[in-house]
């Protein structure tokens, strides 16, 4: 990694944070706990690296690490995804 | 252009779609209407985020890729269906702990691949890597000290010993020289493997000194961490969706971090620090409110002809109540006492449950329609107005000793200001003290009137009691 994509990796990632401050500030509480199940799957895009560093074909440390995590990020994904969702269904008027 | 020029523009673009509906999701997950297709749109623009990975050039191990993608959506589903709504906080603290596993696992795996390339490595790409199995290997631990404590396999108890932080600056240097070490010779694998025993030691020691009821606290925390981890490792693979997604997580963690430490009056670092619950509390407060106080006590009967004549009644959820799984009981003893034509509020408190916002999950599975659930900051100016407001499992968050006595560890905490209503009904087993190990000068009141028993049990006849009235 070079310095200048790594500015430009701190550009996305400062301004993506404020996005989330601005975009989450005002939910209210009823909301808190289907927010952070659903904000907990979002995190599992970790996958996606995840998915990177296992792609080569054969086996090594490395694609064996990064399997684990595949499945790691999925159960976050999948589990936390569906769980919101279950709660969600139960929120009435 | 043709198909393999196309690709590469074609994911990153597939990419800018999915950050955009992680970013519309989760502003509409800001409103109970939207929130169920907030979340969903986030769910697609997972979906299309690790549809794009998969075609990218260097993805080729598909089989095994796929496999790994089906056990972990079996298991997550298998998880998701199962838990209870009590244990939404455990199984956030797991979920949490799985993200910051795999982040971290990513940052180690990166750097294996790049080492036996033989490529050089940057010192950015290697200060990186160690941010990456720092916030992981942090999150990890320390998610599952939580679930832990939560769970009751640890004790809830702040667990603190002689010299524990000077220790922990010790442990956190140790990592920081060997960071140093690290940067010099990224070949020296023991120096690597330390700094990864370091983090996951470091998790741990975070959490233990925490006492059980900061968990909520803890657990908004380690869900920004989660959300940094993958950011982390976004650094690491360079990789704008990881960052963009966990700079999102990291923020909505940090924001409920902060409400909740504003419910409770406390700063982050006192939380972190302070192992509150553990030898403070009982002074100032017990001090106050002398043993030769008496409290009222009643019975359900005359509890029932109280709220059954009343024009309003207020109910306030503690996690008792959920403990006792009697939500379905005081919904029950509501739907009655609307029937009769008494207007019935819930008060949530902020630190009702044990993680933001829980209660009113518990409460909506019980079919509670949201809209009678209202927030401190609604409910406090409508007390006056209240007959009868029943306390159901709560104790720290309507304690008055929170606005006039400083020497009270609770002292300045916001409160359910139920000692302005007309009278006050708790329902509880004795006289047990809330997490904050105080004693209640509410209970004490003339106002007060108590009726001791198990929730579920003093509900469920508070409620044959009103039907005969």
């Amino acid at each position: 990694m070079t310095t200048a994509t790594l500015i430009t990796c701190l550009f996305v990632f400062v301004l993506a944070s404020f996005v989330g401050f601005e975009v989450i500030n005002k939910v209210p509480p009823t909301l808190h706990t289907p927010l952070m199940s659903g904000a907990n799957a979002i995190s599992g895009i970790a996958v996606l690296g995840a998915i990177l560093v296992s792609g080569a074909l054969g086996w090594n440390i490395s694609i064996a690490l990064g399997l684990i995590a595949v499945v790691l990020a999925t159960i976050n994904v999948v589990g936390g995804f569906l769980v919101t969702d279950r709660m969600l269904l139960m929120f009435k008027k | 252009m043709n198909w393999t020029e196309f690709l590469p523009t074609g994911i990153q673009l597939s990419y800018l779609v999915a950050a955009s509906l992680f970013i519309v999701g989760l502003k509409q997950l800001g409103s109970p209407a939207s929130a169920r297709r907030g979340n969903q749109l986030a769910a697609v623009g997972m979906l299309i985020a690790v549809v794009a990975t998969l075609l990218e050039q260097q993805v080729l191990n598909y089989t095994l890729i796929l496999a790994g993608v089906v056990i972990g959506s079996v298991i997550g589903a298998i998880a998701a269906y199962r838990v209870a709504m009590t244990a939404m906080p455990q199984m956030v603290g797991i979920f949490n702990g799985l993200g910051g596993a795999a982040s971290a696992l990513v940052a180690i795996a990166e750097f294996w691949r790049l080492l036996s390339l033989d490529l050089p490595l940057s010192t950015t790409a290697l200060i990186t890597i160690i941010l990456g199995i720092l916030i992981g290997g942090v999150t990890l631990t320390g998610s599952f000290v939580a679930f832990g404590k939560l769970q009751g396999i640890l004790p809830g108890a702040p667990l603190l010993f002689p010299l524990q932080q000077p220790l922990n600056a010790l442990l956190l240097v140790a990592f920081l020289v060997g960071s140093v070490f690290f940067c010099i010779d990224p070949s020296n694998l023991p120096v690597f493997l330390g700094l990864i025993v370091a983090s996951l030691i470091l998790g741990v020691a975070v959490v233990i000194p925490i006492g059980g009821g900061d968990m909520p606290v803890v657990i908004s925390l380690l869900n920004s961490y989660s959300g940094l981890a993958a950011a982390a490792a976004g650094f690491v693979v360079n990789n704008n969706m990881l960052i963009i997604a966990g700079a999102l997580v990291g923020a909505s963690g940090i924001i409920l971090t902060n409400i909740m430490c504003k419910a409770m009056n406390r700063s982050i670092f006192n939380v972190l620090f302070a192992g509150f619950g553990s030898e403070g509390g009982s002074g100032g407060g017990s001090a106050s409110v002398g043993t030769q106080q008496t409290v009222k006590s009643i019975d359900p009967e005359e509890g029932a002809m109280m709220l059954g004549y009343a024009r309003s009644v207020v109910i306030i959820p503690g996690y008792g109540m959920a403990v006792a799984q009697a939500q379905h009981t005081v919904k029950e003893l509501v739907d009655q006492l609307e029937s009769m034509g008494v207007e019935v509020k819930y008060a949530i408190h902020p630190v009702a449950g044990r993680m933001p916002g829980h209660m009113n999950v518990l409460l909506a599975e019980a079919n509670v329609p949201y809209p009678q659930l209202c927030d401190m900051d609604d409910i406090n100016p409508q007390f006056e107005q209240t007959d009868v407001a029943l306390i159901i499992g709560a104790n720290d968050v309507v304690n008055p000793a929170a606005r006039h006595d400083k020497s009270s560890p609770i002292y300045g905490m916001p409160i359910l200001e139920v000692d302005k209503a007309k009278h006050a009904i708790v329902i509880k087993r004795g006289m047990g003290t809330g997490f904050s190990g105080v004693q209640n000068e509410l209970f004490f009141q003339d106002k007060t009137l108590m009726l001791f028993g198990g929730a579920k049990d003093v509900v469920a006849k508070l409620t044959s009691e009103v039907k005969q009235l």
